[in-house]
């Protein structure tokens, strides 16, 4: 039995109401846990990109690529290795401002690369963006604060290697014909 | 002069004519040259029945009995015509309906086409009467599915689902049209869809692929060729006689890909799978070379992967690349449409001969013949069994008739002792394995080939779960041959529970109305055969008749189909009868 690898996969699919449950169908029909998913237009007008974070067989989720591939409005689907990767998260913390007055705060901030984005009179809010490991250290630092609300969204990446997703749309369509 | 009058109509429409919504479906399925529609009104796709009595005279309407038997007759119009089949169905239950069907479309790569009527749009998501979310339920069973919310769209989006459901590897499409969207007047204009950019239905053929399975098929000494539907859909049974017949390949067919070569062709080794043929089961783990083509490796066919040509170079011929290393791994992968790539690998392939290597399977064969085939087409006991009953078929259809099976013993009695002669004569729910498929297909598969005799071979489960579609039988007046197996059991079921259950038969016994009776409540045919003396007569009548015919046979209750493959075991641990103490699991 192999080991589960941490994957993260990107489909690049036309924009239509529904696709991201075709898309989700795919995993859970194969007992797939979903770590993260993120949704936005790519650089090609039209084209949404959906970057998929799993921790499952290489071998299951080559064969869940090419399923993803076969929906009609699935252009590419690709999965990496965390190394073919660029990638960056963001996380908020919202944290009492009794916190941040004590002084206790600054020293944290400014380690972990961290900004204040807002200020109130009871709390304050904390952005980090980084990798999952990154925000994940700044969490264990800020958790005696308390941490009064945490969010953080699923991974954005892109692939080292040169991807055009022009290159994968079907040229051969001939212009439409009107019947009779 | 009707006829200019039409004409002139029809040219108006092309350039953008206003018309209903509901009217714009119709003229595109005349436009697709749809000859019938399978279906059932309600009120939510009553604006495109009332347009229909306009469209009588062109577009045949059969109503069945229920919207599931839309779906398998539509499936059997599509597998013996080639063509789409097209159903309509309401909104709420009536989409429901559907799904088993389209479900059983997906997985035998069937297209269909099925307009479900909805809510109108502005009640969508308020649990109003008869609504469902058809799309969502759909989903994961359709090749395309679309909610069509205004009539505007109605032209484009019917294009897409009849390019869709018959391009590439083939599936139904569903597409949902709101009550408003078939009111409402669009601006007729209708393109044919020929692509888009996000589907590419046919890869393009590799041809360092093609020249690398040809090399393997030329150092084979011992090649088997499997061959599964994506030869009938790509209608490569020619290109594929001649390739076998070239290389001297020993072939046997998936149950999909059945009635694809004459049944008596030297070459045709009988079927793949549980219950198929002894000899490509057995040699399976024996041969050099599997060459597979437009077939998916189900896992009735393969058995235990771990122990499933382990030995062998595996040639891989499909449309579909997902399908490619997703059960097997293929040492030659080549995607492509079966027609188009057998065309290219049919120069490069060697003549050759495999005298000795085709010498097994006629051994195979032979041992078969003694052990199964013999004891089933003429059993020694008083009792009459499912294989008897085919012997006297095809002694009288000559091989020429249309097979449709349902699902059980009886399909699997059926699909190893019909004779084909003509390609597109099988029909039978392989991949779903649908339990009342058979009925209503067989009324899809006589419309789609109308010269030809359809019987519908079915056991007496399978058919009590469509058994109303008779009512369709008898108001279309669609002339179908059904025999149904009587063994007043669920045979399948009941053989697996004497095999691996400990006989304990569980819910397996049936008590079953007079099937006769029954027939003739619906003023079709109908007889009962009890005893060996009158059953060659009996079949004679009904393959003669002109009109449907039921013929009720009763069979032994509990009879075995052998050979058989234990589920978990490997295709050459297949076993040719019941063993003494055989150890249950």
């Amino acid at each position: 039995m192999s080991l589960n690898k941490s994957l993260t996969i990107s489909v690049f699919s036309e924009s239509r109401a529904g696709i991201l449950h075709k898309i989700t169908t795919a995993f859970s029909r194969r007992k797939i846990n979903i770590i993260s998913l993120t949704v936005s237009e790519c650089e090609v007008e039209g084209v949404f990109r959906y970057t998929i974070e799993v921790e499952e067989q290489e071998d299951s989720i080559r064969k869940l690529v090419l399923q993803l591939e076969k929906q009609v409005e699935v252009i590419k689907a690709f999965y990496h290795y965390e190394n073919e990767l660029v990638s960056q998260e963001i996380a908020l913390f919202k944290i009492p401002i009794s916190a941040i007055a004590a002084g206790k705060a600054e020293k944290i901030l400014r380690e972990h690369n961290a900004r204040v984005l807002t200020l109130e009179a009871d709390y304050a809010v904390i952005e980090k963006t980084g990798y999952r490991r990154e925000i994940m250290a700044l969490y264990q630092e800020l958790e005696s604060m308390p941490i009064l609300e945490y969010a953080s969204s699923g991974k954005v990446a892109i692939s080292k290697p040169e991807t055009d997703i022009r290159s994968y749309f079907n040229k051969s369509v001939p212009q439409h014909a009107v019947i009779s | 002069m009707g006829q200019l009058i039409q004409e002139e109509q029809s040219q108006l429409i092309d350039t953008g004519i206003k018309m209903s919504g509901a009217r714009a479906v119709l003229e595109i399925l005349l436009r697709e040259e749809v000859e019938y529609i399978f279906g059932y009104p309600g009120g939510a796709i009553m604006p495109i029945y009332d347009e229909l009595m306009d469209y009588q005279d062109r577009l045949k309407h059969i109503l069945t009995r229920h919207e599931q038997g839309a779906t398998h007759a539509a499936q059997g119009y599509a597998r013996t015509s080639g063509k789409v089949g097209v159903c309509f169905a309401t909104s709420g239950p009536g989409a429901t309906n559907l799904i088993t069907g389209i479900a059983d479309a997906q997985i035998d790569s069937t297209p269909l086409v099925c307009i479900t009527g909805q809510v109108s749009a502005h009640l969508l998501g308020t649990d109003a009467f008869q609504e469902t979310n058809i799309i969502g339920i759909s989903m994961p069973v359709t090749k395309w599915n679309y909610q069509v919310t205004s009539a505007d769209e109605i032209p484009e989006v019917l294009a897409k689902a009849f390019y869709i459901a018959q391009s590439g590897r083939p599936g139904p499409v569903l597409i949902d049209i709101t009550k408003n969207a078939q009111f409402d007047t669009c601006n007729f204009q209708y393109k044919k869809c020929l692509g888009f950019r996000s589907y590419i239905p046919v890869p393009s053929i590799n041809d360092l692929q093609v020249k690398q399975a040809a090399e393997a098929i030329n150092r084979s000494k011992k090649p088997l060729l499997l061959l599964g539907q994506g030869v009938l859909l790509a209608n490569a049974e020619s290109e594929l006689k001649h390739l076998i017949e070239k290389a001297d390949i020993p072939t046997a067919w998936t149950i999909l890909g059945l009635s694809g070569l004459e049944s008596d062709h030297p070459l045709n080794m009988g079927m793949l799978g549980m219950h198929g043929n002894y000899g490509p089961n057995l040699l399976t783990n024996e041969c050099d070379l599997l060459i597979a083509v437009g077939m998916r490796f189900d896992d009735r066919v393969t058995g235990n992967l771990d122990h499933y040509a382990k030995q062998a170079e595996v040639v891989h011929i499909e449309i579909d690349p997902a399908e490619i290393n997703k059960n097997v791994h293929a040492d030659y992968p080549v995607l492509g449409d079966a027609k188009a790539v057998l065309e290219k690998l049919i120069p490069l392939v060697d003549q050759n001969d495999h005298n000795d290597w085709k010498e097994r399977f006629k051994r195979c064969r032979q041992e078969e013949q003694k052990k199964v085939i013999e004891k089933a087409m003429n059993p020694t006991s008083d009792q009459l069994s499912m294989g008897e009953v085919m012997k006297w078929i095809n002694q009288y259809s000559g091989g020429e008739a249309i097979v449709v099976t349902d699902v059980g013993q009886h399909q699997m009695v059926a699909c190893r002792y019909a004779q084909f002669r003509q390609s597109k004569s099988s029909i039978t729910s392989g991949g779903l394995g649908t339990m009342g498929f058979c009925l209503p297909a067989a009324i899809g598969a006589k419309l789609g080939s109308p010269d030809q005799e359809v019987v519908a071979i079915i056991g007496d489960g399978g058919v009590q779960m469509t058994i109303q579609e008779l009512g369709t039988i008898m108001q279309c007046e669609i002339p179908i041959k059904v025999v149904i197996l009587n063994n007043e059991f669920l045979g399948m079921v009941r053989q697996w529970q004497e095999l691996f259950f400990d006989k304990r038969y569980s819910a397996t016994e049936m008590m079953n109305p007079d099937f006769v009776k029954l027939a003739q409540a619906y003023n079709i045919q109908s007889e009962r055969v009890l005893e060996r003396d009158t059953l060659d007569a009996a079949v004679h009548r009904l393959m003669s008749s002109k009109e449907s015919y039921v013929l009720e046979v009763m069979v032994a209750k509990e009879n075995n189909v052998f050979p058989m493959v234990p589920t978990g075991a490997s295709v050459s641990d297949i076993i040719l009868e019941k063993p003494n103490n055989y150890e249950s699991k």
